[in-house]
């Protein structure tokens, strides 16, 4: 692998992700190892200006893809942009946070470049010339570590998995504008954001997430998860059951064929704990069940339990954390 | 419209997962395989689309010969060709697509439909590659999708919403669960994909850029409790979650 970290920071109307700032914090701690220094790739419209930014947090040197046509997002034109910044900084190593960009830019970018990729890691060395990462696989029911030796290698980083790089206020790196060339690659171009489900909190992101299952009875039975959610400022996720069932989106869906979630807080009411939906949710800090089923699985997996009706518990909860003050 | 489909082999989502004696792959032992459950929203988009703008839907897997069952099950439901192309040794992810790449480059088609990740290695990587290699756009995750013609519309599941895009065929499109309700196949149907073209090719892997050095079970959780029953057990939880575990 050649030396050298090149991190793209992703920016959406002016605001930088971040699972940028997590993999650019990651490529500092892989810094020494890998030898070089660590580059910061802005990509989009406007960007140009969120370059000092990329230095306080640590970057050497940013390269900035600065173009009107790279306002919308296409990933082709975005991984075309990203590309040609890689190329300008001679990185070796190229890290991506893993965001719905992220892993949609990282391996058309691995395929331009015939570069080994792997995603969603969530630990990194490098060591012997070459990347070595841990990722969870068959959503987090068995982890592999994969090993890549080739001069370029890229790989995208599991949000939240990470220690976000800190600023460093006054600190400064030159920046280099890259031209990409070829706008002809702009394809298919977001438009606009949906309205409906936009805004809400994801349940990916979330650091509390009140999940509910076949027992909540019916799209009204999430009425008491939605305010126990609100009071612990968090997202109301849904088992595989319920999603099929239309009682709730699928962007709410926890587990094998949705969401992989690790929040801080992990509510399961009425959830009896599929393989599927506790390979998705397994790694949260705090799982907590409700469940009037003794027996169901999800007990085993959970940190607390309570064996109770969810209709009595929930608000319950709900009142007693609001007594007890609780502002998360 | 010359229609496509990428399909791959997965474990069943109910299974269990145990580590291989050798430490690298998944014991295969008592699993049930079956089509990604990705790929069943693709297939059905991939027929719908046939339906409204006519043309032709071939279904291409890089896989084992035991693969041959999940082809005739798209079959059933509307495909009309289906091709399996089974590497000599292993292949990663960019295997796949070069793999599938080399295949569909002088078929012109129109568009390729993916499932947004193959629910075993996660790495949701093919689509994009192929998109790459063939130089066509890409829209991944996929939850609604309108064709108007040579150009469509499309919807993607993003961080907290939904994403509009626009594009023009041809394009990779990659679906996630949501995009449609996948057809059950009647008996008749089941029938007569019997007589329907399936070609099986042996093809050289592409030597893997990526190679798995262990594969392990995730480490296991330290042991909870019940903390009581019924609406009386929530004191004794928020006393727990407050100054036990400390995330309050």
């Amino acid at each position: 692998m050649k030396p050298g970290i090149l991190v793209f920071v992703e920016a959406r109307d002016g605001r930088v992700k971040n699972a940028s700032w997590e993999a650019l914090g990651e490529a500092l701690r892989l810094k020494s190892a890998a030898g070089g220094d660590v580059s910061a790739a802005l990509v989009g419209s406007g960007v140009q200006s969120l370059a000092g930014l990329a230095a306080a947090r640590g970057a050497d040197r940013v390269f900035a893809v600065d173009q009107g046509y790279l306002g919308a997002y296409d990933c082709a034109a975005w991984g075309r942009a990203l590309q040609r910044a890689a190329e300008a900084s001679g990185a070796g190593l190229i890290l991506l946070g893993g965001t719905t960009v992220g892993r949609d830019v990282g391996p058309w970018l691995a395929a331009q470049l015939d570069a080994p990729y792997a995603a969603d890691c969530t630990s990194t060395v490098v060591e012997k010339g070459g990347v070595v990462a841990r990722r969870p696989v068959y959503a987090g029911k068995a982890v592999a570590t994969v090993g890549a030796d080739a001069d370029v290698c890229v790989l995208t980083l599991r949000p939240k998995a990470f220690e976000a790089a800190p600023e460093q206020p006054g600190r400064t790196a030159p920046v280099t504008l890259v031209v990409p060339g070829d706008p002809e690659h702009v394809r298919a171009v977001a438009v606009s954001l949906a309205t409906g489900a936009g805004g809400a909190l994801d349940v990916a992101e979330a650091d509390v997430v009140v999940s509910g299952g076949r027992g909540v009875g019916g799209p009204e039975g999430f009425k008491p998860l939605e305010e126990l959610a609100a009071v612990l400022g968090g997202a109301v996720g849904a088992s595989r059951a319920v999603v099929d069932l239309g009682w709730r989106d699928h962007a709410a869906q926890v587990g094998q064929t949705g969401k992989t979630v690790a929040p801080t807080l992990y509510i399961a009411a009425g959830i009896s704990g599929a393989i599927q939906h506790l390979a998705g949710m397994r790694t949260s800090k705090v799982i907590v069940a409700i469940n009037r089923d003794p027996e169901a699985p999800i007990f085993k997996t959970a940190t607390y339990g309570i064996v109770g009706d969810l209709f009595e518990v929930v608000p319950e909860l709900s009142r007693a954390l609001k007594e007890a003050g609780v502002h998360r | 419209m010359n229609l496509y489909v990428c399909l791959s082999r997965v474990p069943d989502t109910a299974t269990r997962i145990r580590v291989h004696a050798d430490g690298l792959r998944i014991d295969p032992e008592g699993v049930q395989f079956t089509i990604n459950p990705f790929d069943e929203f693709a297939v059905e988009e991939a027929v719908k689309l046939k339906e409204k703008q006519g043309g032709k839907v071939t279904v291409i897997t890089v896989g084992p010969a035991e693969a041959q069952k999940d082809l005739r099950a798209c079959l059933a439901r509307g495909v009309d060709d289906a091709v399996l192309l089974a590497p000599k040794g292993p292949v990663d992810g960019l295997g796949v697509a070069k793999l599938l790449a080399a295949r569909l480059k002088d078929a012109k088609p129109d568009a390729i439909f993916c499932g947004k990740q193959s629910v075993d290695d996660d790495q949701g990587a093919v689509g994009p590659m192929l998109a790459a290699l063939l130089g066509m756009p890409v829209v991944t995750r996929v939850v609604k999708f309108e064709a108007r013609g040579a150009t469509f519309a499309a919807a993607r599941e993003i961080e907290g919403g939904l994403e509009n895009v626009e594009g023009a065929f041809p394009a990779v499109i990659t679906a996630d669960k949501g995009l449609n309700k996948p057809r059950a196949a009647g008996l008749k149907d089941i029938m007569g994909a019997k007589n329907k073209p399936l070609v099986q090719e042996s093809v050289d892997a592409p030597a893997p850029k990526l190679r798995t050095l262990k594969l392990e079970p995730p480490a296991e959780r330290a042991p909870g409790r019940i903390v009581g029953e019924g609406k009386a057990a929530t004191a004794k939880l928020v006393d727990a979650l407050r100054n036990e575990s400390k995330v309050l």
